[in-house]
């Protein structure tokens, strides 16, 4: 810091390093695109949308978490809500087309999205996070007794049916790059929230909220925005989750999803907007390669172990600490 | 269609058989993928241990079958059906698995099943209870073994009320296989000259059953049925015990306790409960043989589950040795040509809806006094033949029974 | 008979009575974690855990050593409370001073490393534990039997509250810990060693969710999994009673109890669901819970 200041240059200097780091960017993404495009050949299509449904879920869960300071934790709610909406409407309206069920599956998590915003969004912290359990928890009750649910059996047989009636979504490979698209155009969403005034918004009220309001905005409408955002792209997940996988179960409500999606975005790296997308990729990895190999019966433990670690060492994520990495070595 | 299809495609496989058999098996390799909760609720009654009796079942039939060898690959379920659906789909499409065992939760067994309808493999559920595997969820592709809630209803309900258990109370855990399970034994109960005099649906999982109890207490039924599984069951059992329900003059009924559960109670606090059970370790000599060589694996008594397991994998390789096919279809008509006749079932029979049908016993725990060790829990009052057990096909509602 | 709702009054006192037993359970397990939240600020999602290695420490204790119910009700806690101590230690002492959501899922991790480890151990049917014989039977209250075992819970339960109420609230130790856990520093210059305070303090609430536990091994099923459902039933209690109250804890535990014991008998299978629903409709009206003080 012994330069002589001088706003001109330092000016210059930053918008050099902005534009440095755009290219880069613009180089990361389009490779990962490339390798998205190519990736179902090498690997296993419905796999894949697995990962890409989570990795939405996790980023979903990061705006209101990582970009807002809000921890839910009753998300899973609004993953089952989609997932059972869609899953029942495209089962039993054979005219629907499976776009139709999709939207119909995230305007049902957008709607109790609404719902939830405004019972918990006046509670702070700790607060905030139990109002959101015991509202997901009541949701879980519901999903439970109905019926249409099948309960713990779980809902089997969704058809994937054609989209917009022209593409046949039983090909794993029209699927598959549906599911990107959609992905992918929820993922700049995101970046395009995070990076306008109003991501600027949430970020100032997660730092210092009466410092915002002090500023004379009206917070919990940035937050309530925020979760209802947040909840109709979980609830998208999960619609999407339904169609790829033809079914909804209960797993998808209980209150250890609730906790999944927070290890992913946890060890990702919560607060960047890869981090949830590569959080999500290795905690389903994780949890899939273990489930088959010889270390099968041990896959929670190690799942604990990993929340322990990444707690204790890693509190970036994996993408923070690289990006942290970067800094200090690159930089 | 496609029914007709399979058949032809089978006749003419088995047709084929007669002159170059060993081609038939793919890859000259029979792989069977376990699919099991290795880790959560339903742990004991397969799991791990139930790897064991699949591999003992692959060691006493040889490790190969017409020279071909026999691969296991296993996986834990979690308990979840799109963690399972991927595992299988790829053990079925990449990995070439001829059949997959174990199947346990019923959400797993009903996804698993589509994805082997759709992908022409078999199946055989080993662990779940539901009886809509084989009724609304049946497919051409898949096999239920063990038992379902409808023998258990059967069994115990039909068996107490002719004893003179007249009025019954109902614990039901509030899902659906406690409802299944409620209505099977309403309709038992009921047809047989007794009624049902109230029932309380208590969340899944309960820890504390003493509110429950006490209703049934002051029913004044006779019998307290608990159409519930697992801890439920076990906790129910043992608040009962605590309040003094059975020494109050009222029966209790289990309709699912599997042995480990039993083992777990303990004879003091289960004795004198009735219960259905597919099969029980300590039967006869064959049974025991058997069940000795599984402790020496595994340092405890098989389940009805572990013993399916074993049983229905010789079976399997049976059928492919006998047609020298692994083709699912071709086995599967084999398997349903063939009797089984082992130390787990005399006499079953596969069904065109996939159902096995096999006898059913109706046990009492014994009392501290009659058990000689840990493992010696059960005796068996009353054999339930494989008819009068299992709903008729007269009642399916599956796609392959022609009603 | 008097009816109330269509139930008979004498099954209603029963249910009643039934309800302030579980309500006391309930009480001694939010007890330990509002002490630590209260006092540490830490959001201990292992405290179902402890409240397990409570009751299988019990039976462990039994099986290998022959050593008794009376026994095992002081040692287990013990036991499973310089266990917490080490957790404390090696693990939380690491992120002090963080955001304290951080606490909650390092706890959580670490009780899916004790309950998956200990289901590879000892399975998920129950390990056997048979009443300690002075427990067995009961007597008819003309509206219901109550086992003498259910008497000893209420009463054993509530007693260690009060005491611990008692403690922490009433007493010279009990200011000093709520001092030092505030003001560390200005402790610390006092000549207390705070760190070491702070590691009992864990070890305390972690004993009380395992002395809970020894209580449970004679009337429920032991299991590794057994505290992973009942985990997120005492947070709500807690919760409820405004996080940190220790006394708020304690009256919410009871007033849970009879509250979920009214729905098993009016409206069962909504009896887990309605703990949920009062604590919205709580936080709804008051921000920290009845008892809480807000931030």
């Amino acid at each position: 810091m012994n330069q002589t200041f001088n706003p001109a240059s330092i000016h210059q200097a930053i918008v050099e390093q902005q534009k440095a780091q755009d290219r880069k960017k613009m180089i990361v993404n389009g490779v990962l695109l490339l390798l998205l495009m190519a990736a179902p050949f090498v690997m296993y299509p419905v796999f894949l949308m697995k990962i890409l449904c989570f990795a939405l879920f996790a980023v979903a869960f990061n705006l209101l978490f990582g970009f807002t300071g809000l921890l839910s934790f009753g998300h899973a709610a609004f993953l089952a809500s989609g997932g059972y909406t869609t899953g029942y409407l495209l089962s039993n309206f054979s005219g629907l087309t499976t776009e139709l069920g999709i939207l119909a599956g995230t305007a049902t998590a957008t709607a109790m999205g609404l719902v939830f915003a405004l019972l918990s969004i006046r509670r702070q912290g700790i607060y905030f996070a139990m109002v959101t359990l015991a509202l997901a928890q009541l949701v879980f009750f519901f999903f439970v007794q109905s019926e249409f649910t099948g309960g713990e059996d779980g809902m089997h047989g969704i058809p994937r049916g054609e989209l917009f009636g022209l593409i046949n979504l039983e090909d794993n490979l029209n699927m598959y790059y549906f599911v990107l698209a959609v992905f992918i155009a929820c993922y700049l969403l995101v970046q395009r929230i995070v990076s306008s005034p109003y991501g600027q918004i949430l970020k100032a009220i997660k730092q210092n909220e009466p410092r915002a309001v002090s500023l004379g905005y009206n917070v919990d409408r940035y937050k309530i925005l925020a979760f209802v955002i947040s909840a109709a792209l979980a609830g998208l997940a999960g619609s999407m989750k339904s169609v790829v996988f033809q079914l909804a179960s209960l797993n998808d409500a209980h209150w250890h999803m609730s906790g999944e999606v927070i290890l992913m975005t946890l060890v990702g790296g919560m607060g960047t907007l890869l981090g949830p997308v590569v959080g999500a990729t290795f905690v389903v990895n994780v949890e899939y390669q273990l489930s088959q190999g010889p270390l099968r019966d041990w896959v929670d433990p190690i799942l604990g172990g990993i929340f322990v670690l990444t707690v204790l060492a890693f509190r970036s994520g994996i993408v923070g600490e690289l990006q942290k990495f970067m800094r200090k070595n690159l930089g | 269609m496609t029914m007709m299809k399979k058949l032809l495609t089978s006749a003419v496989a088995s047709a084929l058989m007669a002159t170059g058999a060993q081609a038939a098996i793919s890859d000259n390799t029979v792989k069977i993928g376990y699919l099991a909760d290795m880790s959560g609720t339903y742990r004991d009654l397969a799991g791990p241990n139930g790897l064991a009796a699949l591999e003992m079942a692959i060691k006493d039939f040889g490790g190969k079958v017409n020279g071909a060898k026999i691969e296991v690959v296993s996986a834990d379920d979690r308990n979840s059906p799109d963690t399972s659906s991927s595992t299988v789909r790829r053990w079925v499409e990449n990995d070439k698995v001829d059949l997959v065992a174990g199947l346990v939760a019923s959400s797993v067994s009903i996804a698993v099943s589509k994805i082997l309808e759709e992908n022409d493999r078999l199946g055989i559920v080993s662990g779940s209870a539901a009886s809509s595997i084989t009724n609304e969820h049946c497919t051409p592709n898949h096999i239920h073994y063990v038992y379902d809630t409808y023998p258990l209803a059967n069994g115990t309900a039909s068996a107490v009320v002719k004893e003179g258990g007249k009025s019954w109370y109902l614990l039901t855990a509030d899902y659906a296989f406690g409802h299944a399970l409620e209505g099977d034994v309403t309709r038992v109960v009921e047809a047989n000259g007794g009624e049902i005099v109230g029932s309380v649906r208590h969340p899944f999982p309960t820890q504390d059953f003493s509110s429950f109890i006490l209703q049934a207490q002051a029913s004044g039924a006779d019998v307290v049925g608990l159409a519930n599984a697992g801890a439920d069951t076990t906790n129910a059992i043992t608040t009962a015990s605590e309040f003094g329900v059975t020494q109050s003059g009222q029966t209790l009924a289990a309709l699912l306790l599997f042995l480990t559960d039993v083992h777990a109670l303990g004879a003091e606090t289960a004795q004198g409960i009735q219960l259905t059970t597919g099969w029980y370790w300590d039967m006869n000599e064959e049974t025991r043989e058997w069940s000795d060589r599984f402790m020496k694996e595994t340092g405890v008594r098989p389940t009805m589950v572990h013993a399916g397991i074993y049983s229905s994998t010789l079976q399997y390789l049976n059928a492919v040795a006998a047609t020298g096919s692994d083709d699912a279809q071709t086995v599967r008509k084999q398997m349903m040509e063939t009797p089984i006749n082992d130390m787990f079932a005399k006499n079953g029979r596969i069904r065109e809806d996939g159902r096995m049908v096999h006898d059913m016993f109706l046990a009492e725990v014994k009392t501290p006094a009659e058990s000689r060790d840990e493992w010696d829990l059960y005796k068996i009052l009353r054999t339930i033949p494989a008819d009068e057990a299992y709903r008729p096909l007269s009642e399916s509602k599956c796609k392959l029974v022609n009603n | 008979m008097t009816m109330i709702f269509g139930v008979p009054l004498a099954v209603l006192s029963g249910q009643l009575l039934i309800g302030i037993i579980n309500g006391a359970f309930y009480a001694l397990l939010s007890l330990g974690l509002a002490v630590i939240f209260g006092l540490l600020k830490i959001i201990n999602f292992a405290h179902g855990a402890m409240y397990m290695l409570g009751a299988l420490v019990t039976v462990v204790l039994f099986d290998l050593l022959g050593v008794n119910y009376w026994v095992a009700l002081f040692v287990a806690p013990v036991l499973v409370g310089a266990f917490g101590i080490l957790i404390e230690y090696f693990l939380l002492r690491r992120i002090a001073g963080q955001d304290h959501i951080y606490s909650l899922l390092l706890t959580f991790g670490v009780a899916l490393i004790i309950q998956g480890v200990l289901t590879n151990i000892y399975g998920v049917s129950g390990l056997r534990y048979s009443m300690p014989d002075l427990f067995k039977g009961g007597i008819n209250l003309g509206f219901m039997f109550l086992p003498y075992y259910r008497a000893w819970v209420i009463v054993v339960a509530l007693l260690v509250c009060f005491g611990t109420w008692f403690i922490i609230e009433k007493t010279k130790l009990g200011s000093y810990l709520r001092a030092g856990t505030e003001d560390s520093q200005l402790m610390q210059g006092f000549g207390i060693n705070v760190p070491l305070l702070v590691s009992l303090t864990y070890g305390f609430g972690v004993m009380l969710a395992a002395f809970a536990g020894v209580l449970a091994a004679p009337i429920y099923s032991v299991t590794p999994v057994m505290g992973s459902n009942i985990l997120i039933v005492v947070f709500a209690v807690v919760v409820i009673g405004g996080m940190g109250s220790i006394g708020g804890a304690i009256i919410t535990g009871i007033l849970m109890g009879i509250i979920e014991g009214l729905t098993k008998t009016f409206y069962p299978p909504a009896s887990s669901a309605v703990i949920f629903l009062v604590m919205v409709v709580v936080l709804m009206i008051r921000p920290a819970g009845l008892f809480g003080k807000e931030a």
